[in-house]
């Protein structure tokens, strides 16, 4: 990737500590807006605290020290100025479990704007089938919005999830092996709603499938022992990777 | 003896010295619930539960006590619930690990392992006379509340440790703050295990007497109370007084029984209640 490129998410020179552990060195990557960015590397190799960096949830762990600049649109979102709360709206996240709170599928989606002072009942209602439509699950759940989300299968349950993060609205999605627990069907489909997706979001992907990097991403970051080893459009690092550790992993030599 | 022979041998002395030991417990239990039944419900008569006493404790019954307990167990559940609720939340969810959290939780332990005179001389220096509360439903409930505190923290930390950790993320990560976050996501999902912390800090303070005995408990007062600066009567003191004070403790023998049974149904019916209640919350939240 050049230089000249304008990045939706730039991380510069980003160094993050665990007390006395240091997680990430030195990292620099860009992706550009509308695509899907990849994070593979075996576990431990900070990919998915990288992904954490994007939205500030390493901010919750006692201990972290975080050092560079991570961007959004071109503001650093560690400047004084940020609102946590208000980055947060802008970046939606799918965890790695489904984790859909105890209540209605309804209330699962309309969480994120009640909390973000939407109060307008047809507004929620149109946002929250919107958000369905989006995560491909309006047609199995339109006649039982008001049952409790945690009947949903787990695969449904995640697409529920990604609803939940859509529904407020964010220009960057951060999504964290979301299919690692769910079965190949569920994963094909959250395959093809990420593959989907971004026409209209940034997507950062962390995922410990190779194929799944290969088939939805653009470009695939490897990441080892807490260094960026190589970053590069998704069909160059996977059939003509520069690095050899690259290529030790991908063929699954080691990790 | 061959070795599997032995091994099976082990394994049923060992099951049955589980099972014996268990069926020990479940029977001692049953015999005191059966005792007190055994001996109590001849007394047992809607007069008892709702007149007041008469002929020097001898005769009538024990109206007043019940209202008396019943007040001290609302009271103490109001002194009790917020405050202990609200100290496990800032314990659990602001608080970071390490030294003041355990400082903390070392203090709420201790807390629970001074033993209920204590509390009761203490009330009273404190809200009896420091405070010129005077003997009253307010000075015993604050006393009592006191006494309940350390379970309802203990168990509320229990609760909220419970909740998942995702369910805290996912919520923050909408863009939620903490205290919406507590709100809306993680007391919801403990409520039914707070509730449970409920049932054991009523059980707890349903039957002192200690506590209530220099802060609010009557010694015979045959009428209701009218404010929260009034005595009242109260179903442990009244049982203690029945039965080694009374003016005829012979003849009032059997009426403390009965007030032991009606202590004990009042415990079991509050307790069924709030687990009913907390079936029902769980069942919402599944």
């Amino acid at each position: 990737m050049t230089e000249s490129v304008n990045y939706k998410i730039e991380s510069k020179n980003v160094n993050l500590y665990y007390g006395n552990f240091h997680a990430l060195k030195g990292i620099n990557m860009g992706v550009v807006k509308n695509t899907v960015c990849a994070l593979i590397g075996p576990s431990g190799c900070g990919k998915s605290t990288f992904l954490r960096l994007f939205n500030r949830m390493n901010d919750l762990i006692d201990g972290v020290k975080i050092e560079g600049e991570c961007l959004i649109d071109g503001k650093n979102i560690y400047s004084k100025e940020v609102k946590i709360d208000d980055l947060r709206k802008r970046v939606g996240m799918v965890f790695q479990k489904p984790n859909p709170f105890p209540k209605s599928i309804f209330e699962n989606v309309a969480y994120g704007l009640r909390v973000n002072g939407i109060s307008h009942k047809s507004l929620i209602e149109e946002r929250v089938e919107r958000s369905l439509q989006q995560a491909a699950l309006w047609d199995e759940v339109k006649d039982k919005l008001k049952k409790s989300a945690m009947q949903l299968s787990g695969g449904q349950q995640q697409r529920l999830c990604i609803a939940r993060a859509l529904a407020i609205e964010p220009s960057v999605v951060l999504m964290d092996e979301p299919a690692s627990a769910l079965d190949p069907i569920s994963t094909s489909k959250i395959e093809e709603l990420i593959y989907e997706l971004k026409a209209h979001y940034t997507i950062i992907i962390v995922t410990h499938n190779m194929q799944q990097a290969g088939r939805v991403s653009d470009s695939t970051a490897f990441f080892f022992m807490g260094e960026l080893i190589e970053y590069d459009s998704t069909k160059k690092l996977f059939t003509n990777p520069t690095n050899t550790r690259t290529q030790d992993y991908i063929t699954g030599r080691f990790g | 003896m061959d070795y599997y022979k032995r091994k099976s041998i082990t394994e049923n002395v060992a099951f049955w010295s589980f099972r014996v030991l268990s069926f020990l417990v479940i029977g001692i239990l049953f015999s005191i619930l059966g005792f007190i039944i055994y001996k109590g419900s001849s007394v047992i008569s809607w007069e008892f539960i709702s007149e007041m006493p008469k002929d020097g404790m001898t005769k009538g019954g024990i109206y007043p006590a019940i209202i008396g307990t019943l007040c001290l167990i609302g009271g103490s559940i109001i002194v009790a619930f917020p405050i202990g609720v609200m100290s496990a939340i800032y314990i659990n969810e602001y608080t970071k690990h390490g030294f003041f959290r355990n400082f903390i939780q070392l203090m709420t332990s201790n807390l629970a392992g001074i033993p209920s005179i204590v509390f009761g001389l203490f009330g009273m220096s404190l809200f009896v006379n420091q405070l010129k509360f005077g003997d009253s439903i307010l000075a015993g409930s604050l006393t009592l509340g006191l006494l309940a505190l350390p379970i309802v923290i203990r168990t509320t930390e229990e609760a909220l440790k419970a909740v998942d950790d995702s369910f805290r993320q996912a919520s923050l990560a909408l863009g939620a703050s903490k205290l919406q976050t507590i709100q809306r996501v993680t007391l919801p999902i403990a409520l039914p295990n707070i509730l449970t912390g409920l049932i054991l800090s009523i059980g707890r303070v349903s039957g002192e007497t200690a506590p209530i005995l220099f802060t609010v408990a009557a010694y015979f007062l045959p009428k209701l109370p009218t404010s929260i600066f009034d005595q009242v009567m109260a179903l442990p003191y009244h049982l203690y007084v029945i039965s080694t004070s009374g003016t005829n403790i012979n003849e009032s023998r059997a009426m403390a029984f009965g007030t032991a049974m009606v202590l004990i149904l009042i415990v079991l019916i509050l307790n069924l209640t709030a687990s009913a209640l907390r079936r029902y919350l769980s069942k919402k939240n599944s």
